[in-house]
């Protein structure tokens, strides 16, 4: 490895991007965009129906039976009750309930959580049991603070797959990787000037755009910007090997743009980015945990939302940065000049 | 002079087509190399294979002994039929990177100055003329200061001035001392640049050696050639048998004089009449029964 070589590579590769003003144009705005649509759009209208979590255990019977049979409420079963208390926190959920003791959590503050609180009672209505109400404190999480770490972490995985792998099979179907070949640089010399030139346009691009927001949108930063940072950072390289390994040998666009979409969309959707996967079907939960994009955004959320620490977020680093080895280890092994 | 780059039984095959088909040959420090045929002959297969750029299916390639390697790609200017370049980046920032891949590299200004790329020294690299872009690619192939210069037609789609200006850019590559390997379907680019040639058919080398060796060897004739309109058919196949191709009918003879005579006595208008040396292309015909640009 010459670092001269990769800095010739890099440089040159940096000129061509910011030179490309209208790829530049879209990467800075879109994301700014969406931002505003939500914003504005969402702010005051909640997208969600009633969501009343409750821990399963015991048969529903009588009146938590009708309870349950309550139409526009959104139940979702949990087998405990301590760990999902921040759901109520955070506006979540609306209401915890635990029909085995008859306890229930409401945040105090919650608008939804009072309703259902009513429907809940109405239903306990001459049961003969008592119910047992638990106040929770908490700021609402709003759309728009939940939804900015998903937006910013899909804007890094459009710029790093398509940046990375559509423009290195461009560079291969018209020769640019063939004349590089001719020269001293080797494959890992290359890989890593796309690699590092990529990672430090996204997140000067993604810097911008975080900044940029926080002037004109209110939203949530309870953690560290450090941890923040290696966050994105992680998620960004991860994305970039994804990247790697599908440009690593095909030279058509249109099979580069098939297989990229194919890695894109489903991350598009299910990863969270625009809406809770609480109460998603367990398979779609298991499938979005394979891909990078769900660990990126619950990290960031972490940190954003809830001021998580590093140990809190340890296993979503782990689980990008080995991958990102072993992404790497792959495109680079199987990468083809021609 | 001491072997440069020695190339033995060398073989590619794409799917069932065998485009090189056991090639060898040796090219001695300092010469220009011809390689010479036809579209789909097999040279840019053969030299990119030298190049290091396609893996050989049999056979090998040595530069100085050793198999292609780091001290090779440290020493070899490469410069392709066609070459697409980064987008957005101008002249000398192409320049600038290519530099910095190599340890020994030319100075930029100088390159300039030598390719005449000054005038356009901070346009985009998608903005130049062909000669404009030829000239680029043969600065960039010069800015390592290569021991050997590969040329992989490098004149094909330049107008005839431009051509020779490369033809006396080339030379003075040479008069610095580089070997240079060179694929051309031009004959005459051949015969003007190159002391050693080798003729590809198929995939394999039908003749190697000097250009007037060849011509020597092959032919101790020359053409008269005459318009096909003041001879008709059946008397100059009959009388000269001569072949009729491209609006004239060439005849071969080791005897102008007679020849003359013979057609003056059939009353064979003279008037467009040409007389020529055999050339690499009537070589080539020859050799192969074709024509090297059908």
């Amino acid at each position: 490895m010459k670092w001269n070589r990769i800095y010739a590579l890099f440089v040159a590769r940096n000129i061509e991007f910011v030179r490309d003003r209208s790829a530049l144009a879209w990467s800075l705005l879109l994301p700014i965009l969406i931002i505003f649509v939500f914003a504005y759009a969402f702010t005051d209208e909640n997208p969600e129906k009633f969501k009343v979590g409750l821990v399963a255990g015991t048969a529903l019977d009588g009146a938590a039976g009708e309870f349950r049979e309550t139409r526009y409420i959104k139940f979702l079963e949990f087998d405990e009750a301590e760990p999902n208390l921040h759901k109520v926190e955070r506006h979540q959920i609306d209401l915890l309930f635990d029909p085995s003791s008859h306890r229930y959590w409401i945040n105090r503050t919650s608008p939804n959580g009072y309703i259902v609180e009513k429907l809940l009672i109405a239903a306990y209505a001459g049961s003969g049991s008592t119910l047992q109400k638990t106040l929770v404190e908490g700021d609402e999480v709003r759309y728009i603070d939940w939804v900015i770490p998903g937006v910013i972490g899909m804007n890094i995985m459009w710029g790093a797959l398509f940046g990375i792998g559509y423009v290195i099979v461009r560079y291969r179907k018209f020769g640019v990787l063939k004349r590089l070949s001719a020269t001293p640089v080797t494959a890992m010399e290359f890989l890593s000037a796309q690699i590092l030139s990529r990672l430090w346009l996204l997140l000067v691009v993604n810097v911008v755009i975080f900044i940029g927001m926080d002037l004109f949108v209110d939203f949530r930063m309870h953690g560290s910007y450090f941890n923040l940072l290696l966050v994105f950072v992680l998620g960004c390289v991860n994305l970039i090997c994804c990247g790697l390994v599908v440009a690593a040998r095909v030279s058509s666009e249109e099979v580069a743009n098939g297989l990229l979409n194919l890695f894109s969309w489903p991350m598009m959707f299910l990863s969270g980015v625009w809406f809770s996967l609480e109460g998603a079907h367990p398979w779609m939960q298991k499938f979005a945990l394979l891909l990078p994009l769900t660990h990126m955004t619950d990290a960031a959320r972490a940190i954003m939302i809830d001021g998580a620490g590093l140990l809190d977020i340890a296993d979503h680093l782990l689980v990008l940065g080995v991958s990102s080895i072993i992404l790497l280890f792959i495109g680079a092994r199987i990468f083809q000049w021609e | 002079m001491s072997i440069i780059l020695q190339v033995f039984d060398l073989v590619k095959r794409f799917g069932s087509l065998t485009a090189v088909d056991g090639v060898s040959f040796e090219i001695r420090e300092g010469s220009c190399f011809g390689l010479l045929g036809p579209n789909g002959a097999g040279k840019t297969t053969t030299i990119e294979m030298m190049e290091g750029i396609k893996r050989p299916d049999g056979g090998g390639i040595l530069y100085r002994g050793e198999p292609l390697g780091e001290q090779f790609r440290n020493e070899a200017g490469i410069m392709f039929q066609t070459t697409a370049l980064q987008e957005f980046i101008t002249v000398r920032e192409v320049m600038r990177q290519f530099s910095r891949f190599y340890p020994h590299s030319a100075d930029i200004d100088d390159l300039a100055d030598r390719y005449a790329l000054h005038e356009f020294l901070d346009q985009d690299t998608r903005k130049l003329s062909g000669g404009q872009k030829q000239r680029l690619l043969l600065a960039m192939a010069m800015i390592n200061q290569p021991k050997i210069l590969f040329l992989d037609e490098p004149t094909t789609g330049l107008d005839p001035q431009s051509r020779r200006n490369l033809w006396d850019q080339v030379r003075q590559v040479r008069e610095q001392g580089a070997t240079i390997l060179l694929t051309t379907h031009y004959m005459e680019e051949a015969y003007e640049l190159c002391e050693e040639i080798a003729i590809m058919d198929h995939g394999r080398i039908i003749a190697h050696d000097a250009p007037d060796a060849l011509l020597a060897a092959h032919f101790d004739d020359v053409v008269v050639q005459i318009h096909a309109a003041d001879i008709p058919r059946e008397i100059g196949e009959r009388e000269f048998d001569a072949v009729y191709r491209n609006g004239s009918a060439h005849i071969l003879t080791s005897d102008v004089n007679k020849t003359i005579e013979h057609l003056l006595h059939l009353d064979i208008p003279l008037d467009r009449l040409r007389i020529r040396a055999r050339d690499l292309e009537d070589l080539f015909l020859e050799l192969t029964g074709k024509e090297l640009r059908a």
